[in-house]
């Protein structure tokens, strides 16, 4: 018997359901998160999934967090095991004093379960197979009958669940009837059955406020419908797919002409990512904003047509949500692992504008602000988001937008500006001193303004010319105009440590919630750090006082080469010494156990050993 | 200085079009091609049609690749926007600048190693897709730029300049357009202005994916005997199935009257084509036809030239998408952005 004492604990807990892919039970486990947030209790999901489409193993995990910790935590407490596959593997994951929900239908022999967690069987299939006859009935109710008996064992409100089944199946009754009643065939089974509540518990509480709940990735797409995209072309790839099916439905409920039901918008299907960006190009270089969503292996693709923007400088925005590489890498899993790709992208000397979004109201944002940055900067404008913020549910603050607010057009010229007395049009000309030259849209002016665009080296005047003096000018333009870029990116977020400390942690992205609870971890093992959230290159200058200011950082990112760290060191001719990388890589979502246990070993060891001379 | 532009003195005499524009309102900047080379007559005659059409030159984009063909598009219309974008990727290039401005012509000018090897894909969906643009292949069998590699419509059994024999079977991108849809192809000769200026303008008139092949020999690297893209051996083995005037719904800009039927082939836009048939039953409206027509004539060696279909029903790509009748590039925040109440609707509906 176990010698372990069951876990209790209310409203901060880790569930995890483990199943096979395909068998329908993912809107069950989305509705078991989201009766827990309508219980005012936040909750932080995460859908692990493999690079198939039926038959290999899913899992669904949902954090129950008071506290509000928006990161994985690693570890499970209550793992509800449907798959017979991987048992062993889902059993192992169990913290000690944990619980284990199953189908007992089967007997199991004990030698299948562990001695120090509490084992919970329900004969699921039994319940299931003795009201339905259908086989897809089966195995869809299957999956609401053990919501139903979750809900007994956690002690949920039943009416709130009912509500949200009310709320989904809204205007078809039978439907919702089926469902409520395979809700209340687990629950009551449970209750009659079962020691309910287990030691896991939800309470009611106020913790999630006005806060919304949304997946990255169509955060982002309505952060374009804001923005104004009207040109979106994209190939499908996991994770980015759903951005451009957000975007397609976002646009067709709210960018139809209401006069005419005319689409104020384009969305095309590309037949490959190099046709993706060539749209999104040729829809740019004429004046509309428009936009394509990728992840690795299309941003190989793309980067003939990125040094295209960038010498060219036409705008564009690509939304990159990243996922584990090199090649087909883990097309499922996450990282932030295209730092480098994209912002070196293509051959040659280019540089280009990346933003790091933290959760999906700054995805919103930032998606909005990039096409303004885009046509403000002649240039491409990487959005980074990745698989953890992009694909799964967060919650964040609800998303905003001021009705005063106006497109930045960038510098264009019009037909009357062109007509102006005096006025001197050379496409490439630094009229502001900012290295942004002006352009004109094609069919401007029957006689002035017209230019040739090219990939080829020209002179201000956009005539073709390979004299090296007006290649190295205009080289320098481009670097004039990155400069000018640092200033109108999203700046850094500084937060200083409870007590004055010589060290700093930079960290970007979805990396974010993981760290805002590691450091309160690494505050009660005593270690205090100033903080930096960088969410944008060209790095603001004050990356580099930050960095100045400590006598070393942490940069924590989630790849193994430490991408942030070298572009850091790159384009800051930082000493490499003055930054240890903290690097978490197996695809899965960094936690903070692992930043405060990574840094904190760090730091521990840093009081036994001397600074080497170096760390000064 | 790496370009040389044209004088810009002109002759108070010159001939003048409806719009009151001269010819030399349609010209571009001095070609540096190779003197001779076939893409200098293509760029005539899209100069002859563009004036015969009277079109404002600002309201064309011409929008090509890179090659010694896509080239060209400096060579003309010095008066309206050229995009010289990446090799073999014209025609996603010229979809998105054409989803975003649907009020301007676009014209895609490429090569047959832009088109038919490192841009088959795009090429074949862009006419998939019916963009409304006027698509040019300057078609010499070799890449020209790159000095005088076989590109892939060159003949098998074709020999190149030092003597190689090509093994490979060419890709006839006519063919390939008919199969894929598009609503206007044609194939011309560079040396042949009567016919290419015609289905230029005709082509431009047309509303959805208009194809134009023409043969364009390579003075420098494909004019030799056993090229089967060298003046010569076109001359010798053209077939033209039709002669081709276009006339606006005014007063028609040139007719000429050959021997054989006529056909008139209405356009959407009220443009009537008028066909001179050569081959009496030569139906311009019958794909199928179009296609059989073609392999038959490719077995005996000839190279049919003319229009071989038109759709003059076709319809584009804005049309497929439903997209409103205002260029995209013009509309504003206010057309666009939904406004901060329906973010606060989505925000009630994610809670
Ligand atoms: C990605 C890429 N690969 C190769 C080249 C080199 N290149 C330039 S033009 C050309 C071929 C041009 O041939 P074609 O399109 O037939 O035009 P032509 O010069 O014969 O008119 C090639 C291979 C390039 N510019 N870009
Ligand atoms: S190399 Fe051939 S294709 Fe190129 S300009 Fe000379 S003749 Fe024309």
């Amino acid at each position: 018997m176990s010698v372990q004492s069951p876990i209790s604990s209310v409203n901060d807990f880790v569930v995890r359901f483990a199943n096979v892919n395909g068998s329908g039970s993912a809107s069950a486990n989305e509705l078991f998160a989201r009766s827990i947030l309508r219980h005012g209790v936040p909750v932080s999901p995460r859908n692990i999934f493999p690079s198939n489409i039926q038959g290999l193993p899913t899992w669904y995990e949902v954090r129950v967090t008071e506290a509000g910790h928006l990161g994985a935590r690693g570890g499970v407490d209550l793992m509800v095991a449907m798959n017979p596959q991987t048992w062993d593997k889902d059993v192992a994951s169990i913290e000690p004093g944990g619980y284990l929900f199953y189908d007992s239908t089967k007997p199991m022999p004990t030698s299948k379960f562990r001695s120090d967690i509490t084992v919970i069987g329900v004969p699921l299939t039994a319940i299931t197979n003795s009201t339905y006859t259908d086989p897809r009935q089966r195995q869809l109710f299957k999956n609401i009958i053990y919501l139903g008996a979750l809900c007994a064992l956690l002690d949920l409100d039943p009416k709130l669940v009912e509500q949200l089944i009310g709320e989904q199946y809204k205007g078809k009754e039978k439907l919702l009837s089926s469902n409520v009643h395979a809700l209340h065939l687990g629950r009551d089974w449970a209750l009659q059955n079962l020691k309910c509540p287990i030691g896991l518990q939800v309470k009611k509480s106020d913790k999630v406020g006005e806060r919304i709940f949304i997946e990255g990735n169509s955060a982002a797409a309505l952060g374009a419908v804001y923005g104004g995209a009207t040109v979106c072309a994209w190939y499908p790839i996991t994770p980015s797919s759903s951005v451009a099916e957000a975007f397609t439905s976002h646009c067709k409920k709210l960018r139809h002409d209401p006069a005419t039901g005319k689409a104020k918008y384009a969305i095309v299907q590309g037949e490959d990512e190099l046709a993706s960006i060539g749209i999104v190009i040729g829809a740019s270089w004429n004046g509309a904003r428009a936009f394509t969503a990728t992840s690795g292996p299309g941003i190989s693709l793309m980067t003939e047509f990125i040094g295209l923007s960038y010498f060219a400088e036409i705008p564009a925005v690509i939304m990159n949500i990243q996922r584990a590489g090199p090649s087909t890498g883990m097309p499922t899993r996450t990282q932030q692992c295209d730092i480098i790709a994209c912002a070196y992208a293509s051959h040659g000397d280019t540089k280009h504008v990346l933003l790091f979004p933290e959760d999906p109201a700054e995805a919103f944002e930032f998606a909005a602000q990039s096409f303004d940055l885009a046509e403000r900067l002649q240039t491409m404008i990487f959005l980074m988001l990745d698989l953890d913020i992009g694909m799964n549910h967060r919650l964040c603050r609800p998303l905003k937008w001021d009705d005063a607010r106006q497109y930045d057009r960038g510098k264009v010229m019009t037909a009357e500006m062109l007509d102006e007395p005096g006025r001197d049009f050379g496409r490439y000309l630094d009229v502001d001193g900012d290295g942004i030259p002006y352009r004109t849209y094609p069919g401007t002016h029957p006689t002035k303004g017209s230019f040739f665009t090219r990939g080829t080296s020209r002179d201000r005047y956009a005539r073709y010319s390979e004299e090296g003096a007006i290649y190295a000018d205009n080289m320098q333009r481009l670097v004039r105009k990155f400069e000018t870029a640092q200033d109108m990116v999203p700046r850094p977020l500084q937060a200083n440590a409870a007590k004055p400390t010589k060290y700093g942690v930079i960290y970007f992205g979805s990396t974010s919630p993981a760290m805002d609870e590691a450091i309160g971890l690494l505050e009660s093992r005593g270690h205090q750090l100033d903080r930096m959230r960088i969410r944008a290159f060209p790095f603001h200058s004050s990356v580099a006082s930050f960095i100045a200011d400590h006598d070393f950082v942490y940069v924590v990112e989630q790849n193994r080469d430490g991408q942030l760290r070298q572009l850091i060191v790159n384009e800051n001719d930082i000493d490499p010494v003055r930054l240890v990388p903290i690097l978490h890589y197996d695809g899965t979502p960094i936690t903070a156990r692992f930043i405060a246990n990574a840094i904190g070993d760090h730091q521990d060891h840093l009081k036994v050993t001397p600074l080497r001379k170096a760390v000064s | 200085m790496t370009y040389i532009a044209k004088p810009k003195f002109q002759h108070p005499g010159l001939p003048k079009n409806d719009l009151g524009y001269t010819h030399r309102d349609y010209e571009g900047k001095v070609s540096t091609l190779c003197a001779g080379c076939g893409h200098d007559s293509i760029t005539a005659s899209i100069i002859e049609a563009c004036y015969e059409l009277s079109i404002e030159p600002h309201r064309v984009a011409k929008i090509s690749g890179i090659g010694c063909s896509s080239k060209t598009p400096d060579y003309f219309l010095g008066n309206s926007h050229g995009f010289n974008s990446v090799h073999g990727r014209m025609p996603s290039v010229l979809t998105g600048a054409n989803l975003a401005n649907r009020d301007l012509i676009y014209l895609g000018v490429s090569g047959d190693g832009d088109s038919a090897s490192i841009g088959f894909g795009q090429f074949a969906h862009s006419i998939r897709r019916a963009v409304n643009m006027t698509y040019i292949v300057e078609n010499n069998g070799v890449y020209g730029l790159t000095k005088g590699q076989f590109s892939a419509t060159a003949d098998r059994g074709s020999k190149s300049k030092k003597g190689v024999m090509n093994t490979d079977n060419a890709i006839d991108l006519v063919a390939i357009a008919l199969q894929l849809g598009a609503s206007f192809v044609a194939r011309s000769f560079s040396g042949d202005k009567s016919q290419l200026v015609p289905l230029i303008a005709a082509a431009i008139r047309h509303r959805g994916a208009a194809f134009i092949d023409v043969i364009s020999p390579c003075i420098a690297f494909n004019n030799h005997a056993g090229s089967t893209k060298s003046f010569d051996y076109v001359r010798e083995h053209n077939d033209a199935v039709n002669r081709l005037d276009v006339l606006t719904g005014r007063d028609p800009i040139t007719v000429e009257y050959a021997p054989g039927t006529v056909q008139v082939v209405e356009q959407h836009d009220g443009t009537r084509l008028a066909l001179r048939k050569i081959d009496a039953d030569y139906d311009a409206n019958d794909r199928l036809a179009a296609m059989t027509f073609l392999q038959k004539h490719a077995a005996k060696g000839q190279v049919v030239t003319g229009l071989l279909y038109v759709d003059p029903d076709a319809e584009d790509l804005h049309a497929h998408l439903d997209t409103v009748e205002t260029p995209l590039n013009t509309l504003e925040a206010k057309d666009l952005c939904p406004g901060s109440a329906a973010l606060e609707k989505i925000n009630a509906s994610l809670r």
